[in-house]
């Protein structure tokens, strides 16, 4: 069980029922619970789909693209059966959100699908939970059976005519399922292996249906907006850039935790006073905003409102929410490597840019940290880098490749540091040892 | 080969959620190897049978997922988090504190087949960093000291 934190700054909504003990289903209907799908029921699909548009709910998985728009692609006939797919694959490094839904508030995930599937048309709904949370994916199936057992679920749901199965599914270890034409390779039975686009999920997606694949946060964002408006929701953050966000901050802080911050809340504010500032008598170095894959602030530059947009603009991505801040105790070169080690290691090895770039990028780093570098290697990390991006089926060579491009860009000195034997400057004992090299 | 009656009750159910039956493999994989320890190549030959895959199509799944091994492995299976957010509150010396207290390596098992020892990357306890997963189960917040604690009382558990 993971710790909860508050803040006042904190606006609850989709953590609204954190530490409520909502996976109780009476308690979950106690508080506003499956009032928000049987609202839905009484409407429109087409309207469902307004609604969601509206609130500018933007995706929480990372790309922050519109989810009534997605769900808007869905083709209104389909000669296959179409589906929702939930992904709760969390695991981009830094991010620890979707895992406190499903421990506090599993049946909003659940109604969050229910929605969905009426907006596209659906009658079938997967909850997928990465493998490593077990005790997550028994929260989640009890609370399934608790909900058929009320006849939310199954044959002729609130008694509307309408049915809608919703079953959960799990993972075995692996980074790359949570990209979402992977995962439904790995629902399907198969390797997490990308698959190309066009044609997307909303049009050919598992088994060749149309399927529509959201993020555990944002469908358990949906039955929030169908209870307060879109407008309201829509209110609660910058234009465009709808509602609240569960931000995970981790790493060199006094007070790391998620905390449920309005969208478009100042970075600076959340590192000093969300979470309490740099403790230990450290200074802030830098800060990874959005997840690992998403490239790295200076101090100069975190006075930026936490938004899809103005990150964008500051040229990094709020990404997946997990705001990693390193304190001046810590060696880039060392971080940059265990990040690419990272994607060396979850690289799927379909496409050739990622399976060499980031072995080759590992290997280079390894050596650059160990004192092993030469100056040419800095110009080819950020070459090899380059030549990933847009190269590849999925977006894992790019998350291998944009926060590198930025380590070298933002700490150039700190790589010519390392240089031709010199140890590094950060180790402790003085004595550059190797790191453990992963193997699978 | 033979599972447990909850296994085969889950098995029968799950089968019935998806249009092809190959769909119930990965999370298949997983609760056999819980009961068995890891995936033997009786335990494949079996899964492979009932959803009418070959064994190699089985293992070629097999061998993408990192929980899922064929070797067996200790009753507990120690897996330490260095990633980003573990790295920078200790994680790396958790890693190196367990190798030097169990006296195994990387993937490595002590002779008496307690522990397996296990590197991985991010299990989702960023917040709660560093984080240890043993088996299933969570430790977060950890210190050396407090780590020794956690494997003193598997060692206990898995002694009674």
């Amino acid at each position: 069980m993971a710790d909860l934190v508050s803040h006042p700054d904190e606006i609850r909504v989709v953590s609204k029922r954190f530490g409520k003990g909502a996976t109780n289903i009476d308690r979950y209907l106690e508080l506003d619970g499956y009032k928000a799908v049987q609202k839905a029921l009484g409407m429109e699909p087409d309207a469902i789909i307004n609604e969601v548009k509206n609130s500018n709910l933007r995706g929480r998985g990372g790309a922050g693209f519109s989810t009534g728009m997605k769900w808007s692609f869905v083709p209104k006939q389909s000669a296959k059966p179409k589906y929702v797919l939930c992904n709760g694959d969390e695991s981009e490094p830094g991010t620890c959100k979707d895992r406190l839904i499903f421990e506090h508030d599993p049946h909003s995930v659940i109604e969050g699908v229910m929605i969905a599937a009426l907006a596209v048309g659906s009658q079938t709904g997967y909850i997928y939970i990465r493998g490593e949370y077990r005790y997550l994916s028994i929260t989640m199936q009890k609370a399934i059976k608790d909900a058929y057992a009320r006849g939310f679920l199954g044959k002729n749901i609130f008694g509307s005519g309408k049915d809608l199965e919703i079953y959960w599914h799990g993972g075995a270890g692996a980074y790359e399922v949570g990209e979402e034409s992977a995962l439904m390779e790995s629902l399907e039975g198969k390797r997490g292996i990308p698959r190309i686009r066009p044609p997307f999920p909303a049009v050919v997606g598992l088994w060749g249906g149309p399927t529509v694949i959201n993020n555990a946060e944002t469908l358990a964002s949906v039955p929030h907006i169908m209870l307060g408006g879109a407008e309201w929701y829509s209110n609660l953050g910058p234009p465009k850039n709808g509602g609240t966000r569960l931000f995970c901050l981790a790493g060199n802080l006094a007070k790391p935790g998620v905390y449920e911050l309005p969208m478009g809340y100042n970075l600076k504010k959340m590192i000093y006073e969300v979470g309490g500032g740099i403790p230990n008598g450290h200074s802030l170095k830098a800060v990874v905003p959005g997840g690992s894959s998403t490239p790295v602030l200076l101090p100069n530059e975190i006075d930026v409102a936490m938004d899809f947009d103005s990150l964008m603009k500051a040229g990094s991505m709020l990404g997946s929410g997990g705001v990693v801040v390193l304190d001046d105790s810590n060696c880039i070169v060392k971080f940059a490597l265990r990040t690419m080690k990272f994607y060396q290691h979850e690289s799927c090895g379909w496409c050739i840019p990622c399976r060499e770039g980031t072995d080759w990028l590992k290997k280079t780093l390894t050596r650059f940290h160990a004192g092993g570098g030469v100056k040419k290697d800095i110009d080819n990390i950020q070459y090899l880098s380059e030549n990933m991006l847009g190269r590849t089926f999925c977006p894992l060579g790019d998350a291998a490749a944009m926060p590198t491009i930025a380590f070298v860009k933002k700490f150039r000195k700190e790589f010519e540091d390392h240089l031709e034997g010199r140890p590094c400057p950060f180790e402790k004992e003085g004595a550059v040892q190797e790191l453990p090299v992963l193997t699978h | 080969m033979k599972f447990s009656d909850e296994f085969e009750t889950r098995f029968s159910e799950m089968v019935g959620h998806y249009p092809t039956k190959r769909s119930v493999l990965v999370p298949t994989l997983l609760y056999a190897q819980d009961e068995v320890g890891f995936l033997s190549d009786e335990v494949i030959q079996e899964i492979a049978g009932r959803l009418q895959l070959t064994v190699l199509d089985v293992r070629n799944v097999i061998s993408y997922y990192s929980l899922l091994t064929t070797k067996p492995r200790g009753k507990y299976n120690v897996q330490v988090c260095t990633n980003i957010a573990c790295m920078l509150r200790g994680g790396e010396e958790l890693f190196t504190h367990c190798k030097k207290r169990l006296g195994i390596g990387h993937k490595g098992t002590t002779p008496d087949g307690m522990f397996t020892l296990e590197e991985v990357e991010c299990i989702g306890a960023c917040s709660w960093a560093p984080a240890v997963q043993v088996n299933y189960d969570f430790h977060e917040n950890l210190t050396p000291e407090k780590m020794d604690k956690v494997l003193e009382n598997y060692k206990k558990k898995g002694t009674q």
